[in-house]
């Protein structure tokens, strides 16, 4: 994995507490919030993850945004969700100036997030389990090469 | 010459020590004499004698690309900066009523009163950041204090006394008295005899009763010496009723639920210690002194496409944003200053490692929102000059303005400031939703007075801002290992710079810092070629 991950992450009942040491402390001391900014509670709910988390780079509507050159890539239509083992790694070790998410995520919301996008903004039905994301951490593959993957 | 019989003052030796073996020994021997080990500053770079006719290509007129191309050109050469925004600076930024703020995907147009500002991006500086003040002064900068800690600011946890937010000092007096009074205790009972001395074991026991204000039987409880720190019920005055009234202190499992350790924790980290510093009237009058030196020197709205060189030079293609023309510039030698997010995107000429290390460093988040408030409700109510509250919602903090205390009118807040989680979801939102949000959580605070006196906010959330999408490079032990030297090494006659090519990351010392080093090295190169 990409990221060294040193926060815990507690599962409550329907929700779940990420402690996000991977972003909220990075590296050295940055200037940053301070303790206030370490923990908030995400959806475990794949729309709401995708609201919450994602679609704050992706936009709402999943179109991306930019101008050429410096480009947030779009989910909506794009054609490397197809394979979901795409979507798994990316969120799982970050790509290019996308952070990597796990230990943000726990494994069940990275699975319905996926799970979500690739159903609601594509036409990929089959779902993402954490099976799946235990597959690929087994696994260990690269992160795949391409520039602005979503175009 | 120095007269042998008059001691030289610390001053005259260290120019001649400098003199005599240049930077890195006056920066020995500054550190032997104990100064200056907190920067690895040693003074502008003495560039000089760059051959007649030499050019230098800058990407990006932040502070990195400003200062290379400030330095470069008082050392002889003749650079060019071409820059994707229609403004200087990069995230050295401030917004003031009047100007615009474009997101992808929104636009605001900020109504604060005059005077008023948010620094979206940076907003103070430690007094350790030796380049930083050192160019602030040659500028022309002018700094006053930033007020980094208030004990009377608030802290406040979901988790911890039924969500009503409590004073840090009385967070922090409660804190070291249960600390102090279970180490006592232990110590009491004997369970630390091996690992202290009788001798140190006393020591420690003097310690904790005066330094957690523990009772005669080594207790934390309600007492006059525990009030001169926490504060008081009733407060010291004059007369029949001046005897002052303590106040209890709160239970050793809120004080821990509140997790003030953490607060604690943070403002002892060097960079967050005071004296801390901000420009005058807003962080951006850093690049405005740096524009004022080298902005004849920049093309604006100029959208970096491509980057190549060969062995007699480097060419940039870009993209006009305002007329769409297309065009080349052409120079002996670049410094790219253009943050990852962006250059992994551009056709750039140089190494398979280079090129990998530029894509294995993605940027962390962050939002702010400034919120115009009627009147300084947190001065006159609240005795809250200055400062930050901190919270556990997606907000992270509220804090307070550091300049213009007791002053009438309008004043903005730093209504959040959160990095991870927190600063998606915020971003994630439109900027009227993100200020509605900033004002319900930060109505935890201040429910009387947030949501009456607001009059009207701005928001900049970095992840959306075009030219850069994001907020800082985030580094890991391992990425370093792999990819940093490859990042910042010169490669034929192209070396990058900004704070993502350094150990300061997310400072405006670590831009600093990266663009001396890389120009020293360019004319290092360009000398000897
Ligand atoms: C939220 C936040 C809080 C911070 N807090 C602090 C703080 O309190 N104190 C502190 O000292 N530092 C702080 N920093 C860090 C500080 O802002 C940076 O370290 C520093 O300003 C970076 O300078 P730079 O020159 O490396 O990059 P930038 O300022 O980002 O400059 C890069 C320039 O390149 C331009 N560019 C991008 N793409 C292209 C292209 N294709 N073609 C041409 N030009 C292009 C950009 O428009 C920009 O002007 C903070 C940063 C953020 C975001």
């Amino acid at each position: 994995m990409t990221g060294k991950i040193r926060g815990a992450v507690l599962a409550l009942a329907g929700v779940t507490l990420a402690t996000a040491a991977s972003l909220a402390t990075p590296g050295f001391a940055q200037d940053r919030p301070g303790p206030g900014g370490a923990t908030v509670e995400v959806s475990t709910e794949g729309q709401e993850v995708y609201e919450q988390i994602c679609q704050a780079c992706h936009m709402a509507d999943a179109k991306g945004g930019g101008e050429p050159g410096a480009m947030i890539p779009a989910l909506a239509g794009n054609a490397n969700l197809a394979d979901k083992d795409y979507p798994i790694i990316v969120v799982m070790k970050g790509r290019g100036g996308m952070p990597w998410f796990n230990g943000v995520l726990t494994k069940e919301q990275i699975a319905a997030v996926i799970t979500y996008v690739r159903g609601h903004f594509n036409d990929y039905h089959d779902p993402v389990s954490v099976a799946d994301i235990d597959r690929i951490v087994a696994a260990n593959p690269p992160v795949p090469e391409c520039n602005t993957c979503g175009h | 010459m120095i007269d042998q019989f008059t001691p030289p003052t610390r001053r005259q030796l260290l120019t001649m020590i400098g003199k005599a073996g240049g930077a890195a020994a006056l920066y020995q021997a500054m550190t032997v004499m104990g100064h200056a080990k907190d920067s690895q500053f040693t003074g502008p770079p003495q560039l000089s004698g760059a051959k007649p006719g030499a050019t230098v290509l800058v990407l990006g007129a932040g502070l990195a690309g400003m200062l290379a191309a400030y330095e470069l050109t008082k050392a002889g050469y003749k650079v060019q900066i071409l820059e994707f925004q229609g403004r200087a600076g990069g995230r050295n930024y401030t917004v003031r009523g009047g100007d615009t703020i474009a997101e992808i995907g929104s636009k605001q147009n900020v109504t604060f009163a005059p005077g008023n500002y948010l620094n979206p991006g940076p907003w103070r500086i430690p007094y350790h950041h030796r380049t930083v003040l050192h160019y602030c002064k040659e500028l022309g900068v002018q700094l006053e204090p930033f007020l980094q800690i208030n004990h009377n600011a608030l802290i406040h946890s979901k988790k911890a006394f039924g969500g009503a937010p409590q004073p840090y000092r009385e967070l922090m007096v409660d804190w070291k008295g249960h600390v102090s009074e279970l180490l006592a205790k232990s110590l009491d009972a004997g369970a630390l005899d091996t690992a202290v001395t009788a001798e140190d074991k006393a020591k420690l026991m003097e310690a904790m009763r005066g330094w957690g204000v523990l009772d005669k039987d080594m207790r934390y409880t309600k007492s006059d010496h525990v009030g001169e720190q926490r504060g008081w019920e009733r407060p010291p005055g004059g007369g029949i009723n001046g005897a002052p009234i303590p106040n209890d202190p709160s239970s050793l499992t809120e004080t821990l639920n509140s997790g003030v350790w953490q607060t604690l924790g943070f403002y002892a980290e060097h960079v967050m210690q005071t004296t801390m510093f901000q420009p005058k009237g807003g962080m951006d009058h850093i690049g405005k002194g740096f524009a004022a030196k080298v902005g004849k020197l920049i093309r604006y709205n100029t959208r970096v496409t491509k980057i190549a060189q060969d062995d007699r030079g480097v060419t940039a293609a870009w993209t006009d944003t305002k007329t769409g023309a297309t065009g080349e510039t052409h120079a002996d030698w670049m410094v790219c200053t253009i943050p990852a997010p962006v250059l992994n995107q551009i056709d750039f000429q140089v190494s398979a490692e280079k090129k990998a290390a530029i894509r294995a460093l993605p940027y962390g988040n962050s939002v702010k929102i400034g919120l115009e408030m009627k009147r300084r409700f947190w001065e006159t109510d609240h005795a809250i000059y200055g400062g930050i509250s901190f919270t556990d919602q997606a907000i992270s903090l509220v804090s307070y303005p550091s300049a213009g205390c007791f002053t009438d009118g309008p004043a903005v807040l730093l209504g959040a400031y959160p990095f991870g989680p927190g600063a998606y979801m915020l971003a994630g939102m439109t900027p009227e939703k993100r200020i509605q949000t900033a004002l319900e959580q930060g109505s935890v605070f201040h429910p009387k007075e947030y949501k009456a006196e607001f009059l009207s906010g701005a928001t900049v959330a970095w992840n959306r801002m075009p030219w850069i999408l994001g907020c800082c490079a985030t580094w890991t032990e391992e990425s370093r290992a792999a990819h940093y030297q490859n990042l910042v090494s010169m490669e034929g006659r192209i070396v990058l710079a900004g704070e993502h090519c350094s150990y300061y990351g997310c400072w405006q010392e670590g831009a600093l810092l990266s663009s001396l080093d890389a120009i020293t090295r360019l004319h290092q190169r360009a000398s000897a070629a």
